[in-house]
């Protein structure tokens, strides 16, 4: 089957100083799926997600987005690309010098000539979808971290992107929030068919939300397949993350004579 | 030694980033209030409003009695010098003179930098730490137009105009002093600040206000978008900011007060 691809990710490199936090990555996701990102800390998840949206410039590698490269665009050009994609951050991102339905209403207000009155209707309606209708004139400090995490998801697709990113959507939430955020996600790419690209190590969110499934360590993809196969791997390394082993292939100690060298010197 | 040139070097070239880093945020703040227009994408009316009430209406009380206290003080101890040679009315032509030149625009602008510098920074610093500059990049809103024009024209607007103000709240001291402890003749006292205070010491005056407003917003933004490390990191910058706006407001101070009085303009 050929499908439509949304974003392309072509060995893309990163450095930070000596370290290499991206070490020649390469994925494609395609339109209307969900794709999911996984890997423990610091295995540079979270930047790859950054490159995707444009935030990140790659030292060597492209990244198309909609089917532009957006590694050599201009500003006025990736603003275009970047009203076609919404973006849900991992501590919600709420501007708190303004109300919830300001926060959700801003892209709309700066983005668009709609009226007021129109305006007002969407933000509602996005509120609807997130269940926070009504909470449209409360300061985001006044809100749980799950309330404001969905608020952010309201201001992410208030535009009706064609892309939604989520970076940690599940994190710090209680299992009920965690699990309307995933039907959320789901719903959105379903009913919508949005492109959704989650960054996770929720291993539960992961199968329930996922049609395709990357692993990242050390800035490299080790596998990538749809949801069944990485759940059936034989890599030692999945294995290790979906049962969350502390022995295993992924090292979380140094070695042991390191530790000896260590202490003592 | 070795230790001691590599130190002075890292310092030079630090600085020498610095520097051009804010010299790029000015030049950039102005394309977006020259150029931004006409490429309809215009910086909120409200916006500026909002800063210029925060920034000048709010920094009235303060100023004025900073101003007040100053302008006593200099009427005070130029009376202890002139009294010796009978010259005591010269103290109005002393104290008007001393606050349009010198003290009204430098004491505002220093008591602008500790309350408005310091809250530009904090706020702008805990926006970068809580992705929200990064939330402002993604919704194609570029936080230069959204967050740093406001705050420059604010400030650029609101300085000149608090240093007016602190010019006449100081001879209004200096008033006080001269008529109800010196004894002298209010017409008289008002005369002679007028007779000797020129059209020159006045617009000097505010030409270094606005120098000190452009130094203050410039440094208060560029600290608070480059914070990074969290509360502890938007504490250092705060800091920074202060105490870099406090230097460069001195000096800037000495360097037109040297150009205005050696240029016979």
């Amino acid at each position: 089957m050929d499908k439509e691809i949304a974003i392309k990710v072509d060995n893309v490199v990163k450095r930070f100083g000596n370290r290499t936090i991206l070490n020649g990555i390469s994925l494609e996701v395609y339109k209307g799926e969900t794709f999911v990102i996984m890997g423990g800390s610091g295995c540079g998840k979270s930047t790859l997600l950054r490159h995707m949206i444009g935030a990140i410039r790659p030292d060597l590698g492209k990244i198309s987005l909609l089917g532009r490269d957006i590694t050599c665009l201009n500003e006025d050009d990736m603003d275009k690309i970047k009203k076609r994609i919404g973006m849900s951050f991992q501590g919600s991102a709420l501007f708190d010098s303004m109300t919830v339905g300001e926060n959700v209403a801003l892209p709309l207000r700066e983005h668009t000539k709609l009226e007021e009155s129109v305006i007002n209707i969407v933000v509602k309606m996005k509120l609807e979808l997130v269940g926070l209708r009504g909470f449209e004139d409360l300061m985001p400090s006044q809100l749980s971290g799950g309330m404001k995490k969905r608020v952010g998801l309201a201001r992410a697709i208030v535009m009706d992107p064609e892309i939604v990113f989520y970076d940690e959507p599940t994190a710090g939430l209680d299992p009920i929030v965690a699990g309307v955020i995933d039907k959320l996600i789901l719903d959105l790419s379903q009913k919508l068919s949005i492109t959704s690209v989650v960054v996770t190590h929720d291993m539960g969110s992961v199968f329930r939300i996922a049609d395709r499934i990357a692993m990242l360590y050390e800035g490299r993809v080790v596998e990538l397949g749809t949801k069944e196969e990485i759940k059936n791997s034989k890599n030692g390394m999945i294995r290790q993350f979906i049962t969350g082993d502390p022995d295993g292939p992924i090292k979380f100690f140094q070695q042991k004579d390191d530790y000896l060298e260590q202490l003592t010197k | 030694m070795i230790a001691i040139i590599e130190g002075i070097g890292r310092t030079v070239i630090g600085t020498t980033r610095h520097i051009k880093s804010v010299a790029g945020l000015f030049f950039n703040t102005i394309f977006w209030i020259v150029v931004g227009p006409f490429k309809g994408k215009f910086v909120k009316r409200r916006s500026i409003f909002e800063q210029m009430v925060f920034m000048g209406v709010k920094s009235i009380i303060i100023t004025f009695f900073v101003a007040l206290f100053t302008g006593i003080v200099i009427a005070m101890q130029s009376a202890y010098q002139l009294s010796k040679l009978g010259a005591t009315i010269y103290v109005a032509a002393m104290v008007s003179v001393s606050m349009a030149r010198e003290l009204g625009p430098v004491l505002t602008a220093l008591v602008v930098a500790g309350r408005v510098g310091a809250a530009i920074t904090a706020e702008l610093g805990t926006m970068k730490v809580s992705e929200q500059i990064e939330a402002l990049e993604t919704i194609a809103l570029n936080p230069v137009r959204f967050l740093v024009v406001p705050r420059f024209l604010g400030l650029l607007i609101m300085l000149p105009c608090l240093t007016v103000f602190s010019d006449i709240v100081g001879i209004v001291g200096g008033f006080l002093v001269g008529v109800y402890n010196l004894n002298l003749n209010p017409y008289r006292y008002m005369d002679v600040s007028f007779e000797f205070m020129v059209w020159k010491d006045v617009w000097t005056g505010i030409l270094k206000s606005v120098s000190f407003a452009i130094i203050i917003s410039m440094i208060g933004c560029y600290m608070g978008l480059n914070t990074k490390g969290g509360a502890e990191g938007v504490g250092k910058s705060t800091t920074v900011s202060v105490v870099t706006s406090f230097i460069l407001i001195i000096l800037f101070d000495c360097v037109l007060t040297g150009i205005f009085y050696f240029s016979n303009i």
